[in-house]
């Protein structure tokens, strides 16, 4: 393989060859064909996602161990976990149902936490060794089905529906979900994989010069 | 901006779709793997329209139980309720929340309904080459992969209503047998967004390159 130029990249929607050029702060690059978001100027990426991310940690564990919501009806109190729906869901005989809740509530938002977490606290002292590469593909492969929004928006939608038939209470749980919900949306936001990439060791074995070459392009394109 | 495009499928150079490295492979046809994370490359999803289409007709078989069939079960001591999707959303109209019940309709009727459209429609195109539209189709590929997750709101709803009312034998709900297949719409749909190439709507019109609006 030969070594092509450090900007040079298709467009992973269209194909489109491009380079992209120095991002203003605050800005980003488009494909001028599709439309697609090339790569956002995102200022000290890593340390800030890396802060977002521990306080992710934290509420998630308030998050699931709280209960969400409970309701009293007749003199009785009932009260669930999130992870207490999937069971209950699984008690009930609907084992796929409840193992799919349970992946895309509790298991893919701690995978997602602890991935990021291992990558961002190893990719500080570059160059990464290249297992961090796989943990950053999984990232974002699962990353849609970690549903914490869908989640928050079902958690209300059922309150409602009950508060039709018992009194509910929102439990420390749901606000938890509330803020790991933003939390979320501010790492997404924060990330930049492109900064990441930069860091870690090639698959092929080419890495002290990848960090220097990086090194050099990201002060070129940081440069006058 | 139209006939001078350079792809880089033209120029023999493939990106890596995990980390967005670009390279060019000896063989354009077998490309091997990513020299910088190792992840199999490939110039476009792999057989992304048989595979898409395959998904499609299985989320459109599950489509039809998953709105026949009950969600939830309600049993009271006098009396057993079986309740579908468009049954919860009534519920929900009638007991004078109807924001949550336009909420819960579109989310769990229109859009697995109107994903599968979409996804056929875009593969249609693709298939018969049409070159125009290709802005609007790529937006409506972007909107069905944003949208597509929202879908499992109703399988968190029934979870939720399961799991808290539980006051036996005065009233409790169990999860009725359409809950598995409605889950099974909103995972296949989403894994057919995934496994679509939106890079196959602009080869399309490459061959026969026509102003690219």
């Amino acid at each position: 393989m030969s070594s092509l130029p450090q900007n040079l990249l298709a467009c992973s929607e269209c194909d489109m060859l491009q380079s992209i050029p120095a991002i203003p702060p605050g800005g980003a690059a488009r494909c001028p064909r599709c439309g697609h978001t090339l790569a956002v100027d995102k200022p000290d990426s890593l340390e800030r996602t890396l802060s977002l991310t521990v306080a992710a940690a934290i509420v998630f564990l308030v998050a699931n161990l709280s209960p969400l919501m409970g309701l009293s009806a007749v003199g009785r109190q009932v009260s669930t976990t999130i992870l207490g729906g999937a069971q209950e869901m699984w008690l009930q005989g609907n084992e796929i149902t409840a193992v799919l809740v349970a992946f895309c509530t509790v298991i893919a938002p701690a995978i997602h936490i602890g991935f990021m977490l291992t990558v961002l606290l190893v990719v500080r002292r570059p160059p990464a060794p290249s297992w961090v590469g796989m943990l950053l593909r999984w990232l974002e492969w699962q990353y849609p089905w970690a549903m914490i929004e869908v989640m928050m928006l079902g958690i209300l939608v059922a309150l409602i529906k009950i508060a039709e038939l018992a009194s509910v209470i929102a439990g420390i749980g749901m606000y938890g979900v509330g803020i790991l919900m933003i939390l979320f949306a501010a790492m997404k936001v924060s990330f930049d994989p492109r900064e990441v990439w930069t860091r870690i060791r090639w698959a092929n074995g080419e890495a002290p010069a990848t960090v220097a070459s990086a090194e050099s392009g990201l002060s070129m394109e940081t440069g006058p | 901006m139209s006939t001078g495009i350079l792809t880089g499928r033209k120029l023999g150079l493939v990106l890596c779709e995990a980390c967005r490295l670009l390279s060019r492979p000896i063989d354009i046809d077998e490309p091997g793997h990513c020299p910088r994370c190792g992840n199999e490359l490939s110039l476009r999803r792999k057989n992304a329209i048989q595979r898409t289409w395959a998904l499609i007709l299985a989320a459109a078989i599950c489509y039809i139980p998953a709105n026949i069939l009950p969600v939830l079960n309600t049993i009271t001591t006098v009396s057993t309720d079986d309740d579908t999707i468009i049954d919860g959303v009534i519920l929900l109209y009638k007991t004078g929340s109807w924001p949550l019940a336009l909420i819960v309709l579109i989310a769990s009727v229109v859009i697995p309904l109107a994903k599968l459209f979409a996804l056929s429609y875009l593969l249609l195109s693709v298939q018969h080459r049409t070159a125009v539209g290709r802005h609007e189709r790529v937006r409506l590929y972007r909107l069905v992969e944003i949208v597509g997750r929202w879908s499992m709101l109703d399988v968190f709803v029934d979870t939720f209503t399961v799991a808290l009312i539980q006051l036996q034998p005065l009233m409790s709900v169990k999860p009725g047998p359409g809950v598995i297949f409605f889950a099974a719409v909103v995972v296949l749909t989403m894994i057919a967004a995934q496994t679509f190439d939106p890079r196959l709507i602009w080869d399309a019109g490459e061959d026969k390159e026509g102003p690219d609006d």
